[in-house]
């Protein structure tokens, strides 16, 4: 890629692999490496803070609604007296892990949906994309809603409920991908030499219809974690389960006295989805040699 | 503006959609654990096995699922949603009582959302790196990342509580009296923050893709052409380079109704308002089938009916929409 922009003249380079070429981009991307770091951040606070915090979130350690730094305690206390630093910190698992395994529901639908439509065309085409229209027409937050409701609030059927509901972009976009893909050369040359269809599908035709989808995945993962944060705001999910969502509802009733307690977990999920929606900016920019500087 | 009619086929198929709807909605509730026959049972404190036959039978519930489907369907094409047995109401009164609070909510804040991020779209493509560039930049990645309903959290602990300026909840005083513009004037007061909350999510959207499609146009040559034969930057920007940017912005906008109302659902808990969301939460919690049955069923009426609008709209905006 680098070298059709050469000058005449200047010696020939080897060309580097284009991931190289996309991870070189995508450094130079301030924005982005900032969210990133921000991310690994996180993901190393949800994952060994509780181990160096052990505070139990679900102790009552002190007075009500104590203010951030009171006796000690960092974030505060909850309207039950309850550490709030050490239920933000296990809130982050639950908002991690939803929002990567809600996220890869949807790419592995989306995917499938839109491969097989943008393949196969005709009749196939036609059944998938008016099911995908058909999910876009419900209201997604309630169709959730009433998923949980249903049939039980546990971390995978909230998955479930997510990622049955927000599959569609995806599809959408691998379809358009493969649509303008499958008729290229290098398609009809694996064909002539005898590829079968689900080899050109998934080996041929997916790898160079990634790079759009795995933006999309990226800011899949951030819908999925206010998703999440929805659903627990609105007291619908585990009530075993502490979640960022969760201590927002749950102390929302005495708003007054608690105003930093629905403000912390707030700001919590505002950074990482944001942080999250950095980095797949930056991915965008990075596959997208044309939309630097943009 | 006979282009304006939405043709027959687009109007067989919403309704096949609707339908279609109908159906895996009721699968769904009937394939889930418990039934009607268990609710009224907790709500009278527990009926023994012979009573719930009872139930079931007055209900119908136990004749099979085909039928029940079949009618359900019938009675829905008859504009007939059901009895509610939480609310002691016919589900279409129930809903019909709610809708309009909701559309009123969802559409001021769609329309604010259009107007203003058509505005800010357009002011900062004209200068990309000024100040109001990098403000969209940053109201498009709150709107994105900031969750609604702590945005709303945040508006009523600033405006309403440590600043009274605006009502904590509801959509109108009870006290209030006088003629129609006092009633106006008291629900305006109280659509402020929902609204305000509501829209921050599409403002974010639409200023975002207004800014990069006008940014595109700016630079096509019809415009240098225009700009050439010397007309003024107002009336270049305003009635040339606008009208082919705000197709982008009205698909999207019409892409995103569904997401209104899961939005609107957020945001009528924070604030309390009496619309459809705030029913859906109480009739999901208590279980209320009917109800559940005919909200969904609704707010993807809504969703139909917004993008057959959209379609309009886009046909008048775009010849080359119009085939």
């Amino acid at each position: 890629m680098s070298q059709e922009n050469k000058p005449m003249g200047t010696e020939v380079e080897k060309a580097a692999h284009p991931l190289a070429e996309t991870a070189r981009m995508f450094i130079k991307n301030k924005a982005a490496v900032a969210g990133l770091i921000v991310l690994i951040l996180i993901v190393l606070i949800a994952i060994f803070g509780p181990m160096f915090y052990t505070t139990d979130p679900e102790d009552m350690v002190w007075m009500a609604y104590s203010p951030p730094g009171a006796e000690g305690f960092l974030f505060g206390t909850d309207y039950l007296g309850r550490d709030l630093l050490a239920q933000m910190m296990y809130g982050a698992r639950v908002s991690i892990l939803v929002g990567l395994s809600a996220a890869f529901m949807t790419v592995f639908i989306g995917i499938t949906v839109g491969a097989l439509a943008g393949f196969y065309q005709g009749i196939v085409e036609e059944i998938l994309m008016r099911i995908t229209e058909f999910f876009q027409v419900l209201p997604t937050l309630l169709f959730s809603m009433v998923i949980v409701a249903l049939f039980g609030a546990s971390l995978p059927m909230i998955t479930i409920a997510i990622g049955a509901v927000s599959w569609t972009a995806v599809a959408r976009i691998t379809r358009a991908e493969f649509m303008r893909i499958r008729n290229l050369e290098y398609v009809s040359a694996a064909r002539a030499i005898g590829a079968k269809n689900n080899r050109l599908m998934f080996r041929v035709i997916l790898p160079n219809a990634l790079p759009p989808i795995i933006v999309q995945a990226a800011l899949m993962v951030g819908s999925a974690i206010l998703f999440e944060a929805g659903l627990s705001f609105l007291n619908l999910s585990d009530p075993n389960i502490i979640s960022w969502g969760r201590i927002i509802g749950d102390n929302r009733v005495n708003i007054l006295d608690s105003s930093f307690a629905v403000t912390i977990p707030g700001i919590a999920i505002f950074v990482t989805v944001l942080a999250i929606s950095l980095v797949g900016d930056g991915l965008n920019d990075a596959f997208n040699p044309k939309l630097r500087g943009r | 503006m006979k282009f304006l009619k939405p043709t027959l086929a687009r109007l067989t198929y919403a309704a096949l959609l609707l339908i279609a709807v109908l159906v895996l909605n009721f699968s769904m509730l009937h394939l889930a654990p418990g039934d009607v026959a268990d609710t009224i049972s907790q709500s009278m404190g527990g009926a023994d096995a012979e009573t719930m036959e009872q139930i079931r039978h007055d209900y119908g519930l136990d004749q099979p699922f085909v039928v029940q489907l079949g009618k359900y369907v019938w009675n829905v094409l008859h504009f007939d949603l059901g009895y509610s047995f939480f609310y002691n109401q016919p589900v279409t009164t129930l809903i019909l009582e709610r809708l309009p609070a909701t559309l009123l909510l969802v559409i001021t804040a769609q329309i604010l959302a259009l107007v203003v991020g058509v505005l800010l779209g357009v002011y900062s493509a004209r200068k990309p790196n000024g100040l109001a560039s990098h403000f969209v930049t940053l109201v498009a990645l709150f709107g994105y990342a900031a969750p609604v309903f702590w945005t709303g959290l945040l508006l009523l602990i600033a405006f309403s509580l440590k600043i009274p300026l605006f009502p904590v909840a509801g959509m109108i005083d009870v006290t209030v009296e006088g003629n129609f513009f006092d009633y106006a004037f008291d629900i305006i007061r109280h659509m402020v923050l929902p609204v305000l909350t509501l829209s921050s999510i599409f403002l974010a959207l639409y200023s975002r893709l207004c800014r990069a499609s006008m940014m595109e146009v700016l630079g096509s040559d019809y415009i240098r052409t225009a700009k050439a034969k010397g007309l003024s930057e107002k009336k270049v920007v305003l009635k040339h380079a606008l009208k082919n940017s705000l197709s982008p912005v009205v698909t999207l906008a019409g892409l995103q109704f569904s997401a209104v109302i899961s939005g609107a659902v957020l945001v009528e808990t924070v604030f309390s308002w009496p619309g459809l969301g705030t029913l859906a939460l109480e009739a999901i919690i208590a279980r209320d089938t009917p109800t559940i049955l005919g909200i969904l069923f609704f707010s993807a009426l809504v969703v139909i009916v917004g993008n057959i609008l959209t379609d309009m709209a886009l046909r008048f905006i775009d010849p080359r929409v119009r085939k």
